[in-house]
């Protein structure tokens, strides 16, 4: 904090900034704040602090699949409460730790930093706007999701069926979640969800807003930058998305205490029901958290391409076609409950569809860094990371495609394989990308390149070390959500957990980058990254003063994304 | 609500291990019905057999001694990177497009690789000082939107095929074996061998806490298969002939997969869920659940054995109950008889409801 009360002070003589910096007090300003930056920045760092327990869960697993057999559940279960816990409460706490992962990383970590964090800082700088439209709904926002966020870390602790916390996957599939697992922990799990959902719902209305009606004078629909645009998208996906889910969920919830029948054969109701509904949100969910990386990795392409993105129509509308092919493709989840032939068929046909907007991103990106001179600066060079990634992960996609591939490889390890790639690899890739581009305009201070680089060969050789031996594993008939396994799949398994050290031992590079930063970095200037980086962001201080754009910014007719 | 012909939704009454098939079969599959008197047909050999082998037959027929797996087949293998060898045609051909499939997505992978290497080598800020200005290029847009098109309807007329292929329903005649997932174990019924039931647990793990019930450690028989694969009493199947596979759950949703037969259907309680099975060569074919159920999800593996129709029925008659169209092994068959043919005699209301009514299979065994 003394960095940035120097900041202000700097600031205050340096350009007269003096109204449009004056922050609250500490208390007012954390707790009560209004600002988008402040609110991205505790996003940010819940994010951060989301992601470490998650990734600690994720650690725990992947200790305990080093080898075959059970080593360390009785440990992980006794941390939860358990007194003595026998084999089956042992084994529940193996579905705690893959329930939480999931749940903490999709709802708690990639979607917190990319919409809450990144979308909260840099949609208003971006379209010249001097805050999000709501900034108290921005408020109650970020602390819903926090609530969110205790709600699950609670349900860990109480009974959850045979043994303490919510053992459901991450999916809730009924009955498991409702006559499976009595007990208050899938309660607490399903009401995080709501707290989670009931956020992004706000979130996501206070986007759509401030883009439709924020913008700076001439800035069109059309001249937005790419990372707006994705922010758009999601934010529409959010608002219709949700709402499903949260009728889903509210659906368990009253089966399992109220007695009703929605998802229980025996009653009339159905459990396909479910996941028909929990993936109708599901699915679009995916593209939600990719989406916003889109967005940052084509600023950053364009930046150190020193070029504009080429073909910017259509990688704008690419995404808003993603968008919407997503919300039909969602049955490719449920091949294996027996959908009908001609569904099956359906759904093969057009979740292949959905490879070719994809198709046009990668190419164009590549578009734009051909012909360009490009700087391999960290941001980059995560950059170009996650567009080989993302193409693996994406490939492994059109393969699961296909219902009658899917009746092989569905629920093993491929699939695990394959979203990892897209979202370990690809969402959070994009996350470094956009936090070693940005960090030093919000924090005003420079990282280390050097140390930012290490951060990505590491990271770049142990998460291909962890999730590309899970290919092999899945095409071996490994199924997923497994705490043990025939020796058959021992080698493959204990490769993938050294991975998972390399993986963490890169996050260690990261911190220390961080403390460096603030300790020894240099000031920020406004522009740091130089010719290309052309969005409004950079036509302010670093960081930016506590209000910005007290005087809107004009784009001219001339002026590209 | 439906999902289609395959999936049998059978809605509000029928739940759990209760549910009766006869109430399935008749209310929601009329067909199945109609074809009973058909059934007999299902294994001509078999009737000669058991018709003219009288007591001498029974005595040996009655005979079963697991097969011992053989290693890499049906399973895993060590360090494994690629697809299990498949033992259904369905699996031959889903293999072979798998096969190509990654061929495909390799290229792609490449061809991306390459192109990065190539902009990275040639357009870095030392190569190439001046960024060219160029965003456009429409030929180059649309040519990089249609041929990924072409590709995916390359990919999908073979895939396509494929899923009418497995959902081609099974002959009338096909044997019928129901599946129900539990927590944690597998139960098979045969309702066309006199309707008994196979109770499937994982062999206990040395050295590991008990899985199932103190049922013995896996290694501890010669025919023993691998740990976490192997169970107690495998699904024996008739080796080369459709088998009609139909699955439900007694609790929570598991699913019934087979790697190397190229199988995979989830058990859903209150709903039959149904797939032709045709194993092509006799062993032991492993899988294992393939749904989170809970707890044990981990360890309530399958064991299919494929033998060929002469030891499959002699398996049949190790069972209790256990019949071939509808004819009892001699040494039950006595007491069988003396029951009128019109009483719904020997077996449950559920042995009704298969495809051969036991009076009247009776009746023409007589």
């Amino acid at each position: 904090m003394a960095t940035t009360a120097d900041h202000f002070q700097a600031h205050s003589e340096d350009h007269g900034h003096h109204d449009s910096d004056h922050k609250p007090a500490f208390f007012a300003r954390w707790f009560m704040s209004t600002n988008h930056k402040d609110i991205g920045t505790m996003y940010l760092i819940f994010a951060i602090i989301a992601g470490i327990v998650g990734g600690a869960f994720s650690g725990m697993m992947r200790v305990e699949l080093a080898e075959p057999g059970i080593q360390y559940l009785d440990t992980f279960a006794r941390w939860f409460g358990a007194v003595n816990p026998d084999f089956n409460t042992t084994l529940h706490t193996w579905n705690v730790l893959i329930t939480a992962h999931g749940l903490i990383m999709v709802f708690f970590m990639v979607m917190p930093a990319m919409i809450g964090g990144f979308g909260n800082w840099f949609v208003p700088l971006m379209i010249g706007a001097p805050d999000m439209a709501f900034p108290r709904m921005n408020n109650i926002s970020f602390w819903l999701t926090v609530a969110g966020f205790c709600s699950l870390l609670c349900s860990a602790f109480v009974p959850g069926g045979t043994g303490n916390g919510a053992g459901t996957g991450w999916t809730v599939y009924a009955p498991l979640s409702t006559s499976g697992s009595p007990g208050p922990a899938v309660d607490f799990g399903i009401f995080s969800l709501h707290l989670a959902g009931a956020g992004s719902i706000m979130g996501a209305i206070n986007f759509i807003t401030t883009i439709l009606n924020m913008r700076a004078p001439g800035m069109t629909l059309h001249k937005m930058p790419l990372f707006v645009w994705s922010m758009l998208v999601t934010a529409f996906l959010l608002l219709l998305s949700l709402p499903v889910l949260a009728a889903a969920i509210t659906m368990l919830l009253t089966d399992r205490n109220f007695g009703t029948t929605f998802f229980d054969a025996s009653g009339g109701g159905d459990p396909i029901l479910y996941q028909h509904l929990f993936w109708f949100f599901g699915h679009p969910e995916v593209y939600i958290m990719i989406l916003p990386g889109f967005g940052i990795i084509s600023q950053i392409v364009s930046t150190f391409s020193k070029k504009p993105v080429f073909g910017y129509l259509g990688m704008a509308y690419a995404m808003v076609a993603i968008g919407v092919v997503g919300f039909i493709v969602w049955a490719h989840h449920m091949y294996a409950t027996g959908l009908s032939v001609n569904t099956k068929m359906y759904f093969t046909a057009a979740t292949m569809v959905i490879a070719v907007p994809t198709g046009v991103k990668i190419f164009s990106w590549i578009a734009t860094m051909w012909g360009g001179s490009i700087e391999f600066k960290s941001p980059m060079v995560w950059a170009i990371g996650f567009i080989f990634l993302f193409t693996v992960g994406g490939v492994t996609g059109v393969v699961l495609a296909n219902g009658g591939v899917d009746d092989v490889l569905h629920d093993t390890y491929y699939v695990v394989a394959h979203f990892h790639y897209v979202l370990s690899l690809g969402a959070v890739t994009a996350l470094f990308a956009g936090f070693y581009y940005w960090f030093p305009k919000m924090s005003g201070r420079m990282h280390s390149e050097f140390l930012a680089h290490v951060h990505f060969w590491i990271f770049f050789v142990g998460v291909n070390m962890i999730f590309f031996p899970m290919h092999f594993l899945g095409l071996q008939g490994m199924p997923r959500r497994y705490p043990d396994y025939a020796e058959a799949y021992a080698h493959w398994n204990h490769v993938a957990t050294i991975g998972y050290m390399v993986m963490a031992a890169s996050l260690v590079v990261w911190f220390v980058n961080i403390v460096y930063a603030y300790v020894a970095g240099k000031r920020a200037e406004d522009n740091y990254w130089g010719e290309g980086a052309t969005t409004l962001e950079w036509t302010l201080t670093s960081p930016p003063p506590f209000h910005q754009f007290e005087t809107l910014p004009v784009i001219g007719e001339t002026a590209h994304h | 609500m439906t999902f289609g012909k395959i999936s049998f939704g059978i809605g509000r009454a029928a739940i759990g291990l209760g549910l009766s098939l006869a109430g399935v079969l008749t209310n929601a599959v009329p067909a199945f019905a109609q074809e009973a008197p058909a059934a007999s047909a299902a294994a001509p050999s078999a009737i000669a057999t058991g018709a003219a082998g009288g007591a001498a037959q029974a005595s040996s027929a009655g005979s079963y001694t697991p097969m011992a797996p053989t290693p890499g087949v049906g399973m895993p293998v060590d360090g494994g990177i690629g697809l299990q060898d498949q033992y259904s045609k369905l699996g031959e051909y889903g293999y072979a497009i798998h096969h190509g499939l990654l061929w495909v997505i390799g290229l792609i992978t490449l061809f991306v690789l390459i192109l990065l290497v190539i902009v990275a080598v040639r357009f870095n800020r030392r190569a190439n000082p001046v960024a060219s200005k160029t965003s456009h290029n429409t030929i180059l847009e649309v040519v990089w939107t249609l041929a990924p098109v072409l590709i995916l309807i390359g990919i999908a007329v073979p895939s396509i095929d494929l899923i009418a292929k497995q959902y081609k329903p099974a002959p009338k005649s096909a044997l019928t074996i129901k599946v129900t997932g539990n927590q944690w174990f597998w139960t098979y019924g045969y309702p066309d061998n006199g309707d008994f039931e196979v109770i499937s647990n994982m062999l206990n793990i040395p050295g590991e806490p008990t899985i199932n019930n103190g049922v013995r450690e896996v290694g501890s028989k010669p025919w023993d298969g691998p740990s976490h694969l192997e169970v107690d009493n495998r699904m024996v199947v008739p080796v080369g002939e459709p088998i009609r596979l139909q699955i439900t759950a007694a609790d929570v949703i598991h699913s019934f997969a087979i790697p190397s037969l190229w199988f995979k259907l989830d058990a859903v309680p209150g709903r039959i869920n149904e797939k032709v099975l045709v194993v092509e060569k006799p062993g032991v074919y492993y899988g294992q659940c393939s749904e989170l159920c809970g707890a044990k999800h981990g360890y309530m593996p399958i064991a299919v054995e494929a033998l060929p129709r002469d030891k499959y029925n002699a398996w049949v008659l190790t069972h209790a109950g256990g019949e071939i169209d509808g004819k009892k092994p001699a040494a039950e068959a006595a007491p069988a008889a003396a029951a009128p043919a019109a009483a719904p005699a020997p077996g449950s209301s559920e042995a009704a409801a298969s495809d051969a009514p036991a009076g009247e299979a009776t009746a023409e065994a007589e």
